[in-house]
């Protein structure tokens, strides 16, 4: 049993990220939203984003809130034509190695599993 | 044609560690002295706007401080806009004819606070259980980017202008450098002391490129505005009509819909949206004005600002900010008072005591760090999320 650490986050067949777009307008968001925040429309369907993307941007946090992991890489990223937060996983976090214009791939890894086994999975952005 | 709107008094309280006094005690700081420098008193005010973010207190609370009249209180939330927000709406009162006089107060009680981040993520639950819209299972600070106004802002600062390399980190370290250099004029000043460019970037790193001196500062502070419509300041004596500062433009914007801004704050279209409408409402242009306080809640915001609020040409903040034109001696002095990375930034009072600073060097009664002629400034504020406000002023003719 497994559970993906946001509704937008798909593990199966393969993890991807899941926005909604809206129908008239085709603005596309991540989560439940009551109205379009572009055109105020009112129905959506699924948008399957793109599993590679460039970083647009990016910061290393090294102070954080207790309990997070640091240091580690935040970064905003373009998934073809869609601006996606997430962290960069899989290399160290050190701006001499994480440059903007990055090409990245969607990965996803385990968060733990609670007390009745079922393991979170979390994702992040690896370079290719 | 709405009526004119006048500040007739205003103060900031010193910024900094206030630990004998409680958030009323600041508020009222700020208020009574406000009230003194109008030359008026509570009885003579119609409307009150009140902003403390963080302390639970209310407009009504300050008045029982300093005096009960049973005038109306906008207490208001808008993040770190609060303060600014809180006059806007004394203003709007005044503007609409509802009201001739009426006074905003922000206050905050920080020092010491720490880091201001997301929420603490402790323990994890006993079952993952998804909640709110997005199904999350955890707190998403650290797993899913950061909530973090340090890193948040150290994006917007690395993405500017289609992420040009020259936007680094010695870049964002000199800006600091130039208000930690300001600061040391400002008596007002969390902090007063001059940093090396050494200094700033050799102190603890909180989020790549904000070094801690490059953050703004936490601390306790309050300020306060005594607003008036013109109709009523001309009939008050000869020197509150010289003293008073013409407030030009008032604009208030909440962030546009763009592609981006669900997922990354955008800063930069409610500021520009806001500054263009202040513009056209005051009828100058940035060539026009003599001095800026804007929002440098952290260095790489400074960055972004210039060129969002229209100080310099479009993409052209970097080699403006190293002509040396936003130094207090340059064309466009930008945060003379040490802005919020060293004046300080007690979130509810930065709204107003941005005005004030303005205000201040437009009445001639800056002190030592005064811009000699000054007769036109502007004060930008923003509030994550994101809301900013922006207004000119104007120094009095009358």
């Amino acid at each position: 049993m497994s559970i993906p650490i946001v509704n937008y986050l798909v593990l199966e067949p393969q993890p991807h990220l899941v926005a909604q777009e809206c129908t008239a307008c085709k603005a596309k968001f991540f989560g439940r939203h009551n109205a379009c925040p572009k055109c105020f429309g009112v129905t959506f369907a699924e948008f399957e984003v793109p599993t590679t993307g460039v970083l647009k941007t990016f910061t290393i946090v090294h102070h954080d809130a207790k309990g997070v992991p640091v240091p580690y890489c935040a970064a905003v990223l373009d998934c073809g034509g869609m601006t996606v937060g997430g962290n960069i996983i899989g290399v160290d976090p050190d701006p001499e190695i994480i440059t903007r214009g990055m090409h990245v791939q969607l990965k996803t890894y385990s968060l733990g599993t609670d007390a009745e086994g079922v393991e979170a999975i979390g994702f992040g952005f690896e370079p290719v | 044609m709405s009526e004119n709107v006048w500040i007739l008094g205003i103060h900031m309280t010193p910024f900094g560690k206030r630990a004998d006094l409680d958030v009323l005690d600041l508020a009222a700081e700020a208020a009574l002295a406000a009230l003194k420098d109008a030359g008026v008193t509570m009885k003579d005010m119609q409307v009150m706007g009140y902003g403390n973010l963080r302390g639970g207190t209310s407009g009504q609370s300050l008045q029982k401080q300093i005096g009960q009249t049973g005038i109306p209180s906008f207490n208001v939330s808008n993040a770190c806009a609060t303060g600014s927000t809180a006059m806007r709406a004394v203003i709007m009162a005044i503007k609409a004819g509802e009201a001739d006089m009426g006074i905003a107060v922000g206050v905050e009680k920080l020092y010491g606070a720490g880091l201001l981040t997301g929420n603490s993520v402790g323990s994890g639950p006993e079952t993952w259980t998804p909640t709110g819209r997005n199904g999350a299972i955890k707190n998403l600070d650290g797993f899913i980017g950061t909530s973090g106004m340090a890193g948040l802002f150290a994006q917007i600062g690395l993405a500017y202008n289609d992420s040009d390399p020259r936007a680094d980190f010695e870049l964002f370290a000199r800006i600091s450098e130039k208000s930690h250099s300001h600061s040391t004029l400002n008596p007002n000043a969390a902090y007063q002391n001059k940093m090396s460019l050494e200094q700033i970037m050799n102190d603890p790193m909180i989020a790549y490129p904000h070094t801690r001196s490059m953050c703004s500062a936490n601390c306790d502070g309050a300020a306060a505005s005594v607003i008036v419509s013109e109709t009523k300041l001309r009939t008050l004596s000869l020197e509150q009509q010289r003293r008073a500062v013409k407030i030009s433009a008032s604009i208030l914007a909440s962030d546009p819909w763009t592609e981006a801004s669900q997922e990354f704050a955008d800063v930069s279209t409610v500021t520009r949206n806001a500054a263009v409408a202040a513009y056209e409402q005051a009828g100058i242009g940035p060539d026009d004005l003599d001095l800026v306080e804007l929002h440098d809640c952290f260095a790489a915001a400074e960055l972004v600002h210039y060129d969002n609020l229209g100080l310099c040409e479009p993409g052209g903040a970097i080699d403006f900010f190293n002509s040396g034109a936003t130094w207090r001696d340059g064309r466009m002095p930008v945060n003379v008072s040490g802005g919020l990375q060293s004046k300080g930034h007690p979130i509810a009072a930065t709204g107003i005591a941005n005005i004030w600073e303005v205000a201040t060097h437009l009445r001639g009664e800056a002190g030592p760090r005064q811009i000699q002629g000054a007769k036109a400034g502007m004060a930008h504020v923003i509030g994550l999320g994101s809301s900013c406000t922006v207004h000119i002023l104007e120094k009095s003719g009358l």
